[in-house]
């Protein structure tokens, strides 16, 4: 299965790709509109670790990691595993309980803005953009898009 | 910053775009942009803003633009802003102004006043989709005597050659000047392009040994890096004379950007400035360069090609002439506006000639002195495109050096800051945060599109010319015309005007 990868050797912290992912799921039609909306209307779910003057920075979102910790643990079945592996919710059938969150080593499973259900990267299968939008807009290929 | 001199750019935000993403302020290391908590926005210092665009280019929504602040001094066609600048900055710090990049000013550009002929009804010209279109080119000495052995046969006599695919090389720029992504960028480009990338006079990487058969080495005053492995692991091996922007003069690499790594290549101190200097303490002469020249190729068993690179100065034809006689195998000239990563300004804007006329003297009198085929002619200083590349090739060249254009396509926007050490796009520094910003994946892609785009647009001119190779372009003069040129540039140029015939 093609998954994101990141390489923190190229990360720069710029966090563009939290904007571009921000963007991509928030159903508007133009960036700009996003002002003053991130985290009422919008959240990310990539995160860049790593402080800004940091040495290191990389991206994190969603492994679609085999044997899903999260999938395991979802008490009302809404987070699944596709054929080719990737992770899902189903937001209609989340109850909003949250464990995922609790039990993601990563962090890359979050409340969504209007705290009734969990979200997740679905490497932009779930919006209009069809790929991974923070990859497209990285500007130093430090996320990339590939099978391994 | 000088009190006395107001921003030149003015950071302009369009506050109904800016979603106060903060990417301007992680990009910028001159500190330009903040977030202000109290504003609830971003805002912006121009002062110290250097133009680089790196915020412009990475802005998600577009909403920055920098523009040329209106911001002006009482007019004055005499004094100008630039000129009075200077003073001020001279008033303040005591010091030679350094400048970076290309000589920037209002001088004439003549390959601009150039215009290249073409094919019509009795010559056809060739469509090179369909034909073959020869871009590839051989430098080196090409006096060969035929010679047979016992039975008669040919014994190869001919001196080693580079063998280009397309007649661009890329020029001289060190590890130090240029960050290890930088170089990595322009090593594996060359390799990929099967043309030539040149260290500059900061030795070689140890990382880089890889790329040798596509690395030229430089061996300059300051002989920097240079030993025996360093030698042999080239291509060719270049004596640097001297460099288009800054003519008779040295090097000067500042201390801070003789990081850990530049220290080792360049086997010098880490953080002390690192000084070449003007002239090559053992060449006071053609003789003097003939023996350096021997040595070096003594050291490499006669194996590689050995370039002298000089300056176009005054009387570059009378010097091309003597390193055509002192044993070099090619010749690198470097015009006037030729790139920099630290230069006194008052050399780089004042000293040299264009390269268009020291190339067309120069070709001139190695033939009128029949040593033309002793030596290959490399061109450089402002190429900027592959219809310099013809029409440097038409006046006499065998190929060009490209720099700045090299560095454009790797994200340099010529703010002309390089001496700074703070290159917002990771090309012009060592600090390591900034390094990063130039992926070599990217980098090295985008060096082979622009060759490769060149070597199309070179194919495309020369079919329409009629010419289906390199070799019969080269100081083919009658395909060159000038216009609004006066008679001594034509003669000096050795070309007609626009409008007459042979």
């Amino acid at each position: 299965m093609k998954r994101i990868y990141v390489n923190e050797k190229w990360c720069l912290g710029c966090h563009l790709c939290e904007y571009e992912c921000a963007f991509a799921n928030s159903g508007l039609d133009k960036m700009f509109k996003l002002k003053g909306r991130m985290g009422e209307l919008v959240t990310p779910r990539i995160k860049v670790e790593g402080e800004d003057k940091g040495e290191i920075h990389f991206a994190v979102n969603c492994r679609h990691c085999t044997g899903s910790i999260c999938v395991q643990s979802c008490i009302a079945g809404a987070l699944s595993k596709t054929d080719d592996g990737m992770v899902v919710i189903d937001k209609n059938k989340c109850v909003g309980c949250f464990t995922c969150v609790l039990v993601c080593p990563f962090g890359a499973i979050m409340p969504s803005p209007d705290g009734k259900a969990a979200q997740k990267c679905m490497l932009c299968t779930d919006n209009v953009k069809g790929e991974p939008n923070c990859v497209k807009y990285c500007p130093n290929n430090a996320i990339v898009y590939e099978e391994r | 910053m000088d009190t006395y001199i107001p921003a030149e750019y003015e950071v302009v935000r369009n506050p109904d775009l800016c979603i106060a993403c903060r990417v301007c302020e992680r990009q910028c290391a001159n500190e330009v942009h903040s977030y202000d908590k109290d504003l609830g926005k971003m805002i912006a210092d121009s002062g110290k803003c250097v133009n680089c665009h790196r915020c412009v280019c990475l802005c998600p929504t577009h909403a920055l633009k920098i523009v040329k602040s209106d911001d002006t001094y009482r007019l004055n066609s005499n004094w100008s802003v630039q000129t009075m600048n200077e003073v001020y900055r001279q008033a303040n710090s005591g010091g030679v102004l350094l400048s970076s990049m290309g000589n920037p000013n209002d001088y004439p550009v003549y390959f601009n006043k150039i215009l290249v002929n073409a094919s019509q009804v009795t010559n056809p010209p060739i469509d090179p989709l369909r034909e073959p279109m020869e871009t590839q080119v051989f430098l080196g000495k090409k006096d060969v005597e035929i010679k047979r052995d016992m039975e008669g046969k040919l014994v190869d006599t001919l001196p080693p050659q580079l063998k280009l695919k397309y007649p661009i090389m890329f020029s001289a720029m060190s590890y130090g000047s240029i960050s290890y992504n930088a170089h990595e960028s322009l090593a594996r480009a060359a390799e990929e392009l099967g043309i030539y990338y040149n260290t500059g006079e900061g030795g070689l990487h140890k990382d880089f040994y890889k790329y040798s058969k596509n690395t030229i080495v430089q061996v300059a005053s300051g002989r920097f890096g240079v030993h025996e492995d360093y030698l042999s692991a080239a291509a060719a091996i270049e004596i640097k004379m001297g460099q288009g922007a800054k003519p008779g003069i040295g090097g000067h690499l500042p201390g801070m950007k003789i990081s850990d790594d530049v220290s080792q290549t360049r086997m010098i101190p880490k953080g002390v400035d690192a000084i070449s200097p003007a002239p090559h303490h053992d060449i006071y002469s053609i003789e003097d360069l003939r023996q350096l020249i021997y040595s070096l190729k003594e050291a490499t068993a006669y194996t590689k090609p050995i370039i002298v690179k000089v300056a176009a100065v005054h009387n570059v034809a009378a010097i091309a002439s003597g390193i055509a006689r002192s044993g070099a195998d090619i010749i690198a000239i470097d015009g006037f506006r030729g790139g920099t990563g630290a230069a006194p300004t008052r050399i780089r804007d004042n000293v040299g000639i264009p390269i268009e006329l020291a190339l067309a003297q120069v070709d001139e009198r190695l033939r009128q002195e029949g040593i033309r085929d002793n030596v290959s002619v490399v061109v450089a200083g402002s190429i900027h495109s592959s219809a310099d590349v013809v029409k440097a090739i038409a006046l006499g060249a065998d190929a060009c050096y490209i720099g700045t254009a090299a560095l454009l396509a790797l994200g340099c926007h010529l703010c002309r800051s390089c001496h700074l050490g703070k290159c917002n796009w990771g090309i012009a520094t060592q600090r390591a945060d900034l390094v990063r910003r130039l992926n070599p994946d990217i980098g090295y892609k985008r060096l082979v599109n622009l060759v490769t785009a060149w070597g199309h647009e070179i194919q495309e001119m020369m079919g329409g010319m009629g010419i289906n190779s390199i070799e019969a372009l080269r100081g083919n003069r009658l395909m060159l015309r000038g216009v609004g040129l006066n008679e001594s540039e034509l003669r000096i140029l050795g070309i007609h005007h626009a409008g007459e015939s042979m």
